[in-house]
C-alpha cells in the first residue's frame, strides 16, 4: 500500500474525518480500558453515553461547552489567519485573575452596573495578555507558538500568587483560594436546578459573529489570504499588523469572556486549578471543527463529553482524571492522521490510477 | 560575595542548566533535519514519570535512566509516525503529542503521587572537583549531569566533523536535494525525531530521579519549551545550546539568590522569571538586524512527501 496525492483536496474526507479519528479514538480507548483490566465496552458506555444520560448531565455539557466554545470563537479567526496562538489558556487564567479580584472588591456594592463591569474587566484583562503576544509578534517578530506558551506560564504563576497572597480568603483556613463570590456578581443561571448560565448564550451568540464575519465580510477573505501567504497579503495592500493585532486581541477578549464564565459561574471563587485546560482543548476544538462555526459547536460538544467522561471514569471505575488529557491527545493526534486523507489517498499495490503523482 | 556563594551558583547552574541542555540538543537535531517538534514537554514528562515507577519499582536508578530514555523515544515514534508518514502540521502534531504526553504521564504516575526514593548522590571526581570556583559546578555533580556534557561533546563532535552530521543538515535544508544524492530523507528524520525523544526522556528521568527526586503531575514545569526557545537562542548551534543552557538555567535559579540576599518576593513570583527571560532572550534575538530566521534550517517544519 502506497499514498498518492490527489489532484484536489477532497471535501467529503475534511468532514469524515474528525468522525473518523472519533471512531478510532473510542477503538484505543477501548484497548486502553482493556489493558487496564476494565470491560471495554461498558467503561467505554460510561466515558462516552453515560454523562449524558440524564438532562442533569446535558446541562453540565453545556457548563463545559461555554468556556471550549468561547476559547475556540477566537482561536479559529487566530488559526484561519496562521496566527498560531496557543496562549488562550494564559488569557484565560489572567482574566479569571483580574475579573476575580474586580469582583472581590465589588463584594459590598449593589448595582445593575456590577455584572457589566466584572465582564468588561475580564474581556480587558484577556486582552491586555494578549496583546503583550500581539506586540511581540508585530514588533519584535518573535514566535508567537513560543511567546505565548511562556505567557501561559507566567499567568499560571500570577494566578497562584494571587490565591496565595492578596486574594487569599482571610477566613478560609490558609487554603489557597479567594473568598466565594457574592451572590450579585454572578452570572444569572438559566435555571435553577442547573449550573448552566447566561454566558451559553453569550458563547452561542458569538459562533454567530465570527460565522458572519468569515462568510460575509472582508474580514474572513483577508484572514484566508493571510494564511495562505503572507507575502500576497502585502501586495493586496492589507494592513497585516492590524489584522494580527486584531485576531490577538479579539481571541483574547474571548479567552477573557471564558474566564468570567468560570469564575462568576460554576466556579464561583478563584482556586488554583481554575482552568481545566479549556485553552489548550479549545485549540482541539478548532481542529476538530474544522474552523468552521457549526464545527466548532459540535467538537466543543465532544471535547466537552471527554471532561464529564473522565469524571465519570474516576468515580465509576477509579481511573484518575488525567483519562481526559490523554483522550484529548489521542483525538486530535487521530484527526491529524486522519487528515491524510483530504490531500492523499491510499493506493493499493499492483492498482495503478493514472493519477499524476507531483 | 564570597567565593563560596559564587560556587553554590554555578554549582546550581550547571545542575538547573542540565535538563535542559540534554532537551534542547535532541530538539536541535530533530529541528536540523527539519522536523519541529513542539510534544518537548510532553516527552519530558513522560519520560520523568516512567523514569520514576521504573526506579521506584525495580529500586534502580540505572533502570529508571533507561526506562525514561526509551519512553521518552516510545512516544516520540506517535509523533514521527504521524507528521513524516502521515504527513501531517507539524506544530499541530506537536501540540497533540504535548496534550497526550501531559495527560498520558498523570495518569501513569497518578499511584506514584507522594512517594519517594533516594534519588541521584554526588560523584565527586578526585582533584577536578577542589579546583576553586568551577571545580564544583562541573566536576562535582551526579552522573547525570556528566552524561549531559558527554552528550553535549558528542552531539557537538557529530554535527561538526561526522559524515552522519552532513546528512542531518542536508535533510533539513533540503529534502529534495539530499533524496536525489540517495540519502533516506524518512529515515534520517525518524532518527532524529526518536534520538530527541530519548534525549528529552533522559531529561525527563533527570527531573524525577535527581532533580526532585519525585514524581509530580507537570514536573517539567515548561522546560520542553523553554528548551526550544533555547534552540532558537543558539540560532541551531550546538556550542551556544550549552551556554544558553546555563543562562536559563542560571535565570531559574536567579529567585534562590534573591532569597539569600534577604528579599522577600514571593515565591510565585519569582517561579515566573525564567519564563519572562526566555520572553526577553527570544526579543533580543529577534530584534538584531537580520536575524530574522537566519539559520533556521530550511525546510524546518514543511512536510515531506517523498516522490514514488
Amino acid at each position: 500500500m502506497r499514498i498518492e496525492k490527489r489532484l484536489q483536496p477532497s471535501q467529503t474526507m475534511v468532514y469524515l474525518s474528525p468522525v473518523l479519528a472519533l471512531v478510532l479514538t473510542v477503538i484505543a480507548g477501548g484497548l486502553l480500558f482493556a489493558a487496564l483490566g476494565h470491560a471495554p465496552i461498558a467503561s467505554l458506555m460510561i466515558f462516552f453515553i453515560e454523562p449524558l444520560r440524564d438532562t442533569y448531565g446535558w446541562s453540565e455539557l453545556a457548563v463545559k461547552v461555554t468556556p471550549l466554545l468561547l476559547c475556540a470563537t477566537g482561536l479559529t479567526l487566530c488559526f484561519k489567519a496562521k496566527i498560531w496562538n496557543i496562549g488562550a489558556e494564559g488569557q484565560f487564567v489572567f482574566a479569571a485573575l483580574i475579573g476575580g479580584a474586580v469582583s472581590l472588591q465589588l463584594t459590598e456594592v449593589e448595582g445593575f452596573w456590577v455584572l457589566p463591569v466584572i465582564l468588561l474587566s475580564g474581556v480587558l484583562a484577556g486582552m491586555a495578555w494578549a496583546g503583550i503576544a500581539a506586540l511581540l509578534l508585530t514588533h519584535f517578530n518573535t514566535n508567537e507558538i513560543l511567546t505565548t506558551i511562556m505567557l501561559n506560564y507566567i499567568a499560571v504563576n500570577l494566578l497562584l500568587w494571587g490565591v496565595h497572597g492578596p486574594l487569599k480568603d482571610p477566613a478560609g483556613f490558609n487554603f489557597p483560594e479567594s473568598a466565594l463570590f457574592a451572590e450579585h456578581t454572578l452570572l444569572p443561571l438559566l435555571s435553577f436546578d442547573y449550573r448552566v448560565t447566561v454566558a451559553l448564550f453569550i458563547a452561542l451568540f458569538m459562533v454567530v459573529v465570527i460565522w458572519v464575519l468569515l462568510a460575509r465580510s472582508l474580514l474572513g477573505f483577508q484572514l484566508r489570504v493571510l494564511g495562505e501567504n503572507r507575502n500576497a497579503a502585502r501586495f493586496a495592500g492589507f494592513n497585516s499588523r492590524a489584522i494580527i493585532w486584531f485576531l490577538l486581541l479579539f481571541s483574547g477578549a474571548m479567552a477573557g469572556l471564558a474566564a468570567i464564565s468560570e469564575t462568576n459561574g460554576p466556579v464561583g471563587q478563584l482556586i488554583p486549578t481554575l482552568s481545566l485546560g479549556y485553552g489548550y482543548a479549545a485549540i482541539i476544538v478548532v481542529f476538530m471543527g474544522r474552523m468552521h462555526p457549526v464545527g466548532i459547536v459540535l467538537a466543543s460538544m465532544l471535547l466537552g463529553l471527554t471532561y464529564l467522561g473522565g469524571e465519570m471514569a474516576q468515580i465509576d471505575l477509579g481511573l484518575p482524571k488525567s483519562i481526559t488529557g490523554l483522550f484529548q491527545g489521542m483525538l486530535l493526534f487521530f484527526l491529524l492522521g486522519c487528515d491524510l486523507l483530504i490531500h492523499y489517498r491510499l493506493v493499493l499495490n499492483g492498482r495503478a490510477t493514472g493519477v499524476a503523482t507531483t | 560575595m564570597d567565593l563560596a556563594l559564587l560556587e553554590n551558583i554555578l554549582f546550581a547552574t550547571v545542575r538547573t542548566g542540565t535538563p535542559l541542555l540534554v532537551v534542547a540538543l535532541g530538539a536541535m537535531i530533530s529541528e536540523r533535519s527539519g522536523v519541529l517538534n513542539l510534544g518537548q514537554e510532553g516527552m519530558i514528562l513522560v519520560g520523568a514519570a516512567c523514569a520514576f515507577i521504573a526506579a521506584y519499582s525495580a529500586d534502580s536508578l540505572l533502570l529508571g535512566v533507561i526506562i525514561g530514555a526509551l519512553a521518552g523515544a516510545l512516544v516520540s515514534l506517535i509523533f514521527a509516525f504521524v507528521a513524516l508518514t502521515l504527513i501531517s502540521n507539524q506544530v499541530a502534531t506537536g501540540l497533540a503529542l504535548t496534550i497526550f504526553g501531559t495527560g498520558l504521564s498523570a495518569f501513569l504516575g497518578a499511584e506514584y503521587v507522594g512517594q519517594s526514593i533516594e534519588g541521584m548522590t554526588r560523584v565527586e571526581l578526585p582533584l577536578l572537583h577542589k579546583i576553586p570556583l568551577i571545580g564544583p559546578a562541573l566536576f562535582g555533580q551526579d552522573l547525570m549531569v556528566y552524561l549531559g556534557l558527554a552528550l553535549f561533546a558528542l552531539v557537538f563532535w557529530t554535527m561538526r566533523s561526522t559524515r552522519l552530521g552532513l546528512i542531518i543538515r542536508a535533510v533539513g535544508e533540503n529534502p529534495q536535494v539530499a533524496h536525489a544524492l540517495g540519502y533516506k530523507v524518512l529515515v534520517v528524520r525518524y532518527a532524529a525525531v526518536l534520538f530527541g525523544g530519548a534525549m528529552a526522556g533522559l531529561a525527563g528521568a533527570y527531573l524525577s530521579l535527581s532533580y526532585a527526586p519525585m514524581w509530580a503531575e507537570g514536573i517539567s514545569a515548561g522546560r520542553g519549551w523553554i528548551a526550544l526557545a533555547l534552540v532558537v537562542f543558539a540560532s541551531w548551534r550546538t556550542e551556544r545550546i550549552l551556554l544558553g543552557a546555563w543562562l536559563f538555567g542560571f535565570a531559574s535559579i536567579l529567585h534562590l539568590l534573591l532569597q539569600g540576599f534577604g528579599y522577600d518576593v514571593p515565591s510565585n513570583l519569582l517561579a515566573m522569571l525564567p519564563y519572562a527571560v526566555t520572553i526577553v532572550v527570544l526579543v533580543f534575538m529577534m530584534s538584531r538586524k537580520g536575524a530574522k530566521g537566519l539559520f533556521a534550517p530550511r525546510s524546518l517544519g514543511q512536510p515531506y512527501h517523498p516522490p514514488q
